[in-house]
């Protein structure tokens, strides 16, 4: 017995170094960031050993949502926002249509699997220099249309000042609970089939009532500005999106092969015979059944597009304000401007996001490994 | 399935056909406009085959990010071979030698795999600075070894899960200790593992930029960030940089070709449940 509390130990010894190390540069880190953002950390002497910090609360956080100067950052937030949605659907999409497809078991299957999963190999400099050629306004994709005998295309795929689906900032609040009653009307509809009662009395009515709310009652929320700024899908995104849909549309798909491949011959078999159509079979045996892998993409994907950096750097440069990114801006504003304050504070905001999706993923992955 | 022509397969490979299409496009014109002289590049005939190939882009580019290449050589090898051994003995106890709270602290191990990298930057910039390693390749081979910790240990607990705790135990009656059971046990059965683990940490050292950009000086600038700042550039013509691309992702392309299928079976580890 002596000697199993002693390997016990060994044990806990080995792996006591990386425990050291995650616990200082993941949480120690992390408590560090929290603080330099609560500082004045910039200016001149900011790149000293020893700089100095004094606490001044809340007020960059303040700066970025409320400031003047702050309009940049809310439309790298907007862009982030439209960003991440673009890319889920996407690649989701994309990918899934695309493992269905495989799943047929065509000629060259492996072939074609190595096709549609290249891309997400390569770095996002490499793609995303070749995509900015790719998308020059005169040339690539533009000119395609042309060998079919058509007009040429001139969409500004990177530099458009165009934008779609504005809004006024100032009516933030208002928005957020015409999107919160949108998200749980749809959640409604979508379990009025399974359990209509529960859908009504939890989903639809709390949902009518809070778009009802904020429609009549809107103007009496207060405004998240105090000048008017409007802000709205930039189109210049649009190539950003298409690349990154091109490099993460494998991803899924791999995923999903391997969920499908998972899934046994005899359940597809029986559902045929019940008359399920191949459509309806993945519609209601097979992607449902792969809901926990839906789950994992949709948390790597948005955490890939909440940290986006080298893709945009490589495509339109750090800074060109059409396709901002917080962790572009971050990158600006603290090695550019030596802002150090000011930077954390953003990288705090996307940190928190991203937590909002990954501690209840994490913390339901914990639950089930210990049932288990 | 039938060899009959029908609407559905025609369907079929008519899609597959037009979508791999879309996901080569970008490599024909990568090959395309690096084989062509810098005066035959033009936007409206981008797409056209070169009349005359000219390699020279190539023994440029190779010229130009040589040094950038050796780096990120020496930084990937070192990284990926320690953030691979440390994963697998950190592996081996959180599926062989569970504690008590062995599981929280693998979650919160995960944990560190799914943050924006931004929310580190700044005290990883100063803590290296602070110990010297700031500007050089050692302070980017910690910092890559570190975070990729969450990962390798993720793998290979996963890997290890899969070895029959039987065997341990019978280990065990042996008289073999925690070590000897992992050389002699463990370490054998896990040449698979250590594959999948290095394949997947070495692309995604390779690839990475953020740290680049922001830890090293000139002189040590990794691949990634010697062809951005390639690319960069307005004033060089496109030939040089599709030929820094290209060679760029041959390594990681020859990886994921080759030996695809650790390559994948790496990425579906990075999903956590497998």
């Amino acid at each position: 017995m002596r000697e199993a509390s002693r390997d016990r130990l060994k044990a806990f010894l080995t792996l006591l170094p990386s425990i050291i190390l995650i616990g200082v540069f993941v949480y120690g880190f992390i408590g560090e960031t929290i603080w330099t953002s609560l500082t004045d950390w910039g200016g001149s002497g900011a790149l000293s050993l020893t700089p100095e910090k004094n606490f001044i609360g809340l007020a960059n956080y303040v700066e970025l949502f409320t400031g003047v100067l702050g309009g940049g950052f809310r439309q790298d937030l907007v862009n982030a926002v439209y960003y991440s949605v673009m890319l889920l659907v996407g690649a989701v999409g994309l990918g899934m249509f695309i493992a269905i497809l495989l799943d047929q078991k065509p000629k060259g299957e492996d072939v074609l699997r190595t096709i549609f999963l290249y891309p997400m190999s390569l770095s996002f400099i490499v793609s995303g220099t070749i995509w900015r050629w790719l998308l020059a306004p005169q040339g690539g994709l533009n000119v395609l249309p042309k060998y079919a005998g058509m007009e040429p295309l001139d969409f500004q795929w990177l530099s458009s000042t165009a934008a779609i689906l504005e809004f006024n900032w100032q009516n933030l609040f208002q928005i957020l609970l015409y999107v919160a009653a949108f998200l749980l009307i749809l959640t409604g509809l979508w379990l009025l089939k399974k359990d209509s009662g529960m859908a009504v009395k939890r989903w639809l009515v709390p949902g009518i009532a809070v778009g009802a709310g904020a429609w009549l009652f809107g103007d009496l929320l207060p405004e998240a500005l105090f000048m008017e700024e409007t802000h709205g899908f930039n189109l210049a995104t649009m190539g950003i999106i298409m690349a990154t849909v091109w490099q993460y549309s494998g991803y899924t798909m791999a995923l999903y092969l391997a969920g499908f491949n998972g899934i046994s011959q005899d359940l597809r078999d029986a559902a045929m015979l019940d008359g399920a159509s191949e459509v309806g079979y993945y519609r209601h045996v097979a992607i449902p059944m792969l809901k926990p892998i839906t789950i994992s993409a949709v948390i790597i994907l948005s955490h890939i597009s909440l940290k986006m950096f080298d893709l945009i750097f490589a495509m339109t440069g750090p800074d060109n304000a059409e396709t901002g990114h917080p962790a572009l801006n971050m990158y600006l504003t603290t090695f550019r401007a030596n802002n150090f304050a000011q930077g954390a504070a953003i990288a705090i905001v996307l940190f928190l996001v991203a937590a909002m999706f990954i501690v209840p993923y994490l913390v339901s992955q914990y639950r089930q490994r210990g049932r288990r | 399935m039938t060899n009959k022509i029908t609407f559905g397969s025609v369907f079929l490979y008519g899609t597959l056909t037009i979508m791999a299409l879309f996901f080569l496009m970008p490599a024909y014109m990568a090959m395309v406009t690096a084989l062509k002289l810098p005066g035959d590049i033009s936007l409206p005939a981008a797409w056209e085959f070169p009349s005359t190939i000219n390699w020279a882009s190539f023994s440029d580019a190779v010229k130009m990010l040589k040094p950038n290449f050796i780096n990120s050589i020496i930084l990937t090898v070192c990284a990926t071979i320690g953030s691979t051994v440390l994963g697998s003995l950190n592996g081996y106890v959180f599926s062989k030698w569970k504690f008590k709270g062995s599981e929280v602290v693998f979650t919160l191990f995960l944990f560190g795999m799914f943050i924006p990298y931004q929310v580190i930057l700044i005290p990883l910039f100063q803590t290296l600075r602070a110990m010297n390693l700031y500007g050089g390749l050692p302070g980017l081979i910690l910092a890559h070894i570190v975070y990729g910790l969450p990962i390798t240990s993720l793998i290979f607990r996963n890997f290890y899960s899969q070895i029959p705790t039987a065997l341990i135990e019978s280990g065990r009656l042996d008289g073999a200790g925690f070590f000897s059971i992992y050389f002699r046990i463990v370490f054998p059965l896990s040449i698979p593992g250590f594959v999948v683990t290095s394949l997947w940490q070495f692309t995604q050292i390779w690839n990475e930029f953020l740290w680049g950009i922001c830890l090293t000086r000139h002189a040590d600038n990794p691949i990634t960030v010697g062809l951005a700042q390639l690319a960069g550039g307005q004033a060089v013509s496109w030939n040089l940089p599709m030929a820094g691309s290209i060679m760029a992702a041959i390594p990681v392309l020859a990886i994921y070709i080759f030996l695809g299928r650790y390559f994948i079976r790496g990425l579906l580890a990075g999903s956590v449940k497998e």
